[in-house]
């Protein structure tokens, strides 16, 4: 008999059955470019402006490391990639095409494979966007966050409002058909007349998809620092403004499918929902994280410490105590031991195998951001119990106090379940 | 040892008159062993044993001089806690004494508590000599000093040591006045063992060590004892006297000395301060007197934060009541804090010294309600009540009147405070007595003064209002009836009964107001709005409101990094657990302290 300690450190289903349609996996990759122009004064992400000769070492470096892993993943197909920064776009068009190309050497990549750069106004040309067209990036990602260019200024963004323009008309030019905006809420000195005002024009412009998310004021941040300095719609005006978001965008044709983002018909961010839906995907690159099978880790956000340990990949990544000799090393094969001593010996951090308690905590507070909720048939199928009786009585609580809805088979936040999802989320932990 | 060679002493003093100090000097030029033991020692490890003597101040140590007789003497100096709150503790030690330094500041001259220590010291019959301390200080007057001893106390002044034990100066002749002017011990060796039991410590590995001075008789290892108020017997297994910072153990102890038992005594009960040992096979007639049963006058409930660790709290308070007869405790229970205890103390900073300790040495995390005083409910019925807890308070209707405990207070302040302080005095309620020149600059104010009005803040409030030169001391008087309601707190609608607390009438209003307001601040937003209201028999008083929560919400979720966003819904899972439900309402647990700082700013 087992006790109950050792069932709730199993993950409760060993390599989830999403498959393509030849029994390949799904994996979603993800690239950490940490350059900047300037850090913005709200902004806690790792980047920061970069030195001569540092982009194209640090591009070496995830060469290695893409080579490297590849090796792990080849019963995966690639759905979706990511370049997300910092500011992608600063690379030097050749180096992003390094990158590219190194994926498509070690990877397999579905047909219709969705390729996302970040990108902020002012740092491309329309060659660099031509060629990203060329190494098959079909997704650009604008940094805009408001077309009022004091709001700009006050936040430390290095572009206008005008910048945005020409980069947008460059990339609608140069080819993009899916272009997403980057809009953000609660700006100091931000109105609910002059965000009102971003949303119509932004709208206008007909993107395929706009994320608008709050301001959140991260400590150690500029702006967090000397918050005193600056005026903050209040809370009231914040709620509005999340309001008229939903109501403005949906009139222009946009759904929200998550808590900040939106989209035209068929538009969806597919890497995003990735994330939300617990599915594979790998990071690569300073500080990312990875998510497959069920074990979470990330990489080192010391440049030192992840130089070490793409070097580590090389040599110590997979040495024969990890795979039976003549079978193919894919990651799937490990078992799970051997796959963490693998990650920790390279020197990942936060190696982490999620047991079944923590995929259930996760299921339902990454599944509840999407407005389609989470599926309760399938969290019977993943955990082989039903959402009722592991969280029954958290469930019926917030039905009651109307921050929760059901829909079918599927359990949803209200609005007001939104503006306080937090609340929501932490009562789902264990 | 030759008992007219045994000088057993207190020092007494104001604080900050210089006692931690001297009884370092007095330390430094005195040797810890006899030469006859010297012979046994190593002595480089004995000065060491020396050094730490001295940083480990205020402790009852046994020391040596050579006397300028050519005798050497063995020295006792028994510590004295100096506060207020202590001096049942104080009473004890004095008890084991034979005889006191009185420290008197050259340039401050007598204070309240000098006063109040040295009528203690020669209540019990002590033979006190003063010693004028700092006397190299630019303000130092010796000459007024010396008088004002002798005009105040009454005490022989004029050939008084003039010293500064701070730069070593005068101690010289203070040791030697030890010698001539504090009585040897009485008692015999051979009459039946009597010993005064003035503290004890608990040791994990030899039990209870008992400080105690032999007043008649002798005992040694092996000799049966018997605690004769509490009736516990137990056999020595060590006697012994006190190094510096070390227990040295000895054959036997005898009439005169001072020093220490272990009898493997493990319930912290059995030995309460003031008791008499005796022994078993030759008893004693009759316990030593003085022995009282100390009683509490602040009271407080005392709840572990984590609810599970309740056995633990119960472990360490039943650990602190051995070192502290003056510790009362009894199990009860509230509907917003779970289990506890409520817990009697001698006063405040005895409550404060019992939290800390509780929180550093015990690594518990509490949650402290409001202190109060005992009042004594006179029912209709003819029944009277003593009240600890403001909960268990009797329907209004069912009261037919209520006593709070009066104390005799007495400040010293130099006359140009005596207006404010009086003023403080009125504001707490004071009833005026007298006002007693001192000299001409100095007045001695005697007030009547509820014993609920002085345990918060007092004290800090006299000295901010003279700018730290009045000093005060106080005892308790007895009880007197009062106007007094209980206030009550009700959050959400919900009565919580661990913050009600009893106040005068007059003072409900601003009180609850205040209360209302802190509340307002220490509560956090919940997704409802909340009333806090503060209540006196069911009527309210004051309301404040703490809006309902209307944003909690993270927006990005970077690059897939889900680690970093679990940890900050756990923090605000873990910051939820560290409150109290209380109805639909979590209270932090800082709220249920916030009546302390009614009178912040």
């Amino acid at each position: 008999m087992t006790t109950r300690k050792q069932n709730a450190r199993r993950p409760a289903g060993l390599w989830p059955a999403r498959q393509t349609g030849d029994n390949m996996r799904e994996l979603s990759i993800y690239i950490h470019i940490p350059f900047c122009v300037r850090k913005c004064l709200y902004c806690d992400f790792l980047s920061g402006p970069a030195f001569d000769g540092e982009m194209e070492s640090y591009v070496n470096l995830l060469q290695r490391e893409i080579k490297e892993q590849s090796i792990f993943y080849g019963d995966h197909r690639v759905v979706s990639i990511f370049m997300g920064g910092g500011t992608p776009s600063l690379l030097p068009a050749k180096e992003t095409g390094r990158i590219l190309e190194r994926i498509r050497d070690g990877f397999s990549l579905a047909e219709d494979v969705e390729i996302t750069i970040e990108c902020n106004p002012g740092t491309v040309t329309s060659q660099k966007l031509k060629n990203y067209i060329t190494y098959g990036i079909n997704r650009l990602s604008i940094g805009l966050q408001s077309t009022e260019d004091e709001e700009l200024a006050r936040i430390g963004r290095i572009h206008s409002y005008r910048d945005f323009q020409q980069t947008y008309a460059m990339a609608r030019e140069a080819g993009f058909r899916n272009i997403n905006i980057d809009l953000m809420a609660g700006l100091p000195g931000q109105s609910l007349a002059s965000y009102r005002k971003t949303l119509e024009r932004v709208a206008a412009l007909s993107p395929e998809h706009i994320s608008a998310y709050s301001l959140i004021l991260e400590e150690g941040t500029p702006l967090y620092v000397n918050q005193r300095e600056y005026t903050f719609p209040d809370e009231e005006e914040d709620r509005e403004m999340y309001e008229l978001t939903g109501r403005y965008l949906g009139e222009a044709g946009f759904h929200r499918y998550e808590i900040s983002n939106y989209a035209g018909e068929g538009w969806e961010c597919r890497h995003n929902k990735v994330y939300w839906r617990r599915g594979d995907y790998v990071g690569f690159g300073l500080g990312a994280s990875s998510m497959v099978n069920n074990v979470r880790w990330k990489n080192p956000d010391e440049h030192m410490s992840y130089t070490d340990c793409v070097e580590k990949m090389g040599d110590g990544g997979c040495d024969g105590r990890t795979f039976e000799s003549g079978s193919a090393p894919y990651i799937t094969r490990l078992k799970e031991k051997s796959y963490v001593e693998m990650l920790r010996r390279t020197g990942r951090c936060e190696v982490q195998i999620l047991a079944s308690e923590e995929q259930m905590e996760e299921f339902m507070f990454l599944g509840l951001r999407l407005t389609e909720g989470v599926d309760q048939e399938e969290f019977r199928r993943n955990f082989g119990k039903t959402v009722e009786d592991i969280y029954g009585k958290q469930i019926r609580s917030f039905l009651e106090k109307g921050l929760l809805e059901r829909e079918g088979k599927r359990l949803r936040l209200t609005p007001r379940g939104i503006d306080v999802s937090n609340v929501v989320f932490a009562a789902f932990l264990f | 040892m030759d008992q007219s060679k045994i000088r057993n002493f207190c020092i007494v003093a104001h604080i900050d008159h210089g006692k931690s100090t001297l009884a370092d000097r007095i330390i430094e030029q005195t040797g810890l062993l006899t030469s006859r033991e010297m012979q046994a020692q190593i002595l480089d490890n004995m000065e060491l044993e020396r050094e730490r003597g001295i940083t480990i101040k205020a402790q009852t140590v046994r020391i040596v001089y050579q006397a300028k007789d050519g005798n050497e003497y063995i020295f006792n100096l028994i510590d004295t806690p100096g506060h207020v709150d202590f001096n049942y503790e104080v009473s004890r030690s004095l008890a084991a004494c034979d005889g006191a330094i009185l420290v008197v500041d050259a340039a401050q001259g007598i204070e309240a508590q000098t006063l109040a220590n040295v009528y203690l010291a020669l209540d019990h019959d002590l033979d006190v000599f003063p010693v004028i301390n700092k006397i190299d200080l630019p303000s130092a007057d010796p000459e007024r000093v010396k008088n004002e001893i002798e005009d105040v106390i009454g005490i022989e002044a004029q050939d008084a040591p003039l010293i500064s034990a701070k730069n070593g100066i005068g101690i010289g002749e203070v040791l030697e006045a030890i010698v001539e002017k504090i009585p040897a011990p009485g008692g015999s060796p051979d009459n039946p063992l009597q010993a005064l039991i003035f503290d004890s410590v608990y040791d994990s590995y030899k039990g209870v060590i008992v400080f105690c001075r032999i007043k008649e008789g002798r005992v040694r290892k092996g000799t049966k004892i018997k605690m004769m108020a509490t009736g516990a017997t137990a056999e020595v297994v060590e006697a012994g006297y006190f190094g510096a910072g070390q227990f040295i153990p000895c054959d036997e102890l005898t009439a005169g000395m001072v020093g220490y038992l272990t009898a493997s005594i493990k319930n912290v009960k059995d030995t309460a301060v003031g008791d008499t040992v005796t022994d078993v096979d030759n008893p004693c007639a009759e316990p030593l007197p003085g022995y009282k049963k100390v009683n509490s006058m602040v009271y407080c409930g005392m709840y572990p934060a984590d609810g599970a660790k309740y056995p633990d709290l119960r472990d360490a308070l039943e650990k602190l009541k051995l070192n502290d007869a003056s510790l009362n405790y009894e199990p009860e229970t509230s509907i917003a804090l779970g289990f506890g205890f409520r817990c009697g103390f001698l006063g405040l900073l005895h409550l404060e010294i019992i939290q800390e300790r509780l929180e550093r040495e015990y690594n518990l995390d509490l949650v402290t309600t409001a202190p109060g005083v005992i009042y004594r409910v006179y029912k209709t019925n003819g029944e009277m009540i003593e009240l600890t807890n403001p909960s268990n308070l009797p329907d209004p209707s069912e009261i037919d009147y209520m006593e709070e405990p009066v104390v005799s207070a007495e400040i010293m302040v130099t006359t140009e405070f005596i207006g404010p302080i009086m003023q403080l005095c009125q504001e707490r309620r004071g009833r005026y007595i007298s006002t007693e020149y001192i000299e001409a600059s100095r007045a001695l104010l005697k007030y009547d003064l509820p014993l609920n009005e002085i345990i918060y803040d007092f004290f800090d409030a006299l000295k901010s209002r003279s700018r730290g030169y009045a000093s005060f001391d106080y005892e308790l008087k007895g009880y007197e009836q009062s106007k007094l309601v209980k206030l009550d707190i009700l959050i959400n609608h919900d009565e919580v009964d661990a913050l009600s607390f009893i106040v005068h009438a007059d003072s409900a209003y601003e009180r609850g107001r205040r209360m209302c307001e802190k509340l307002k601040d220490e509560i956090p937003r919940h997704l409802f709005e909340i009333p806090i209201q503060a209540a006196v028999g069911g009527k309210i008083i004051a309301r404040e409101t703490v809006r309902a929560m209307r944003k909690d919400v993270l927006a990005k979720c970077y690059g897939g990094d889900i680690t970093r966003k679990k940890k900050l819904l756990e923090k605000q899972k873990e910051g939820k657990k560290r409150m109290r439900q209380v109805g639909n309402v979590e209270i932090p647990q800082s709220a249920f302290m916030s009546v302390l700082k009614l009178d912040d700013n």
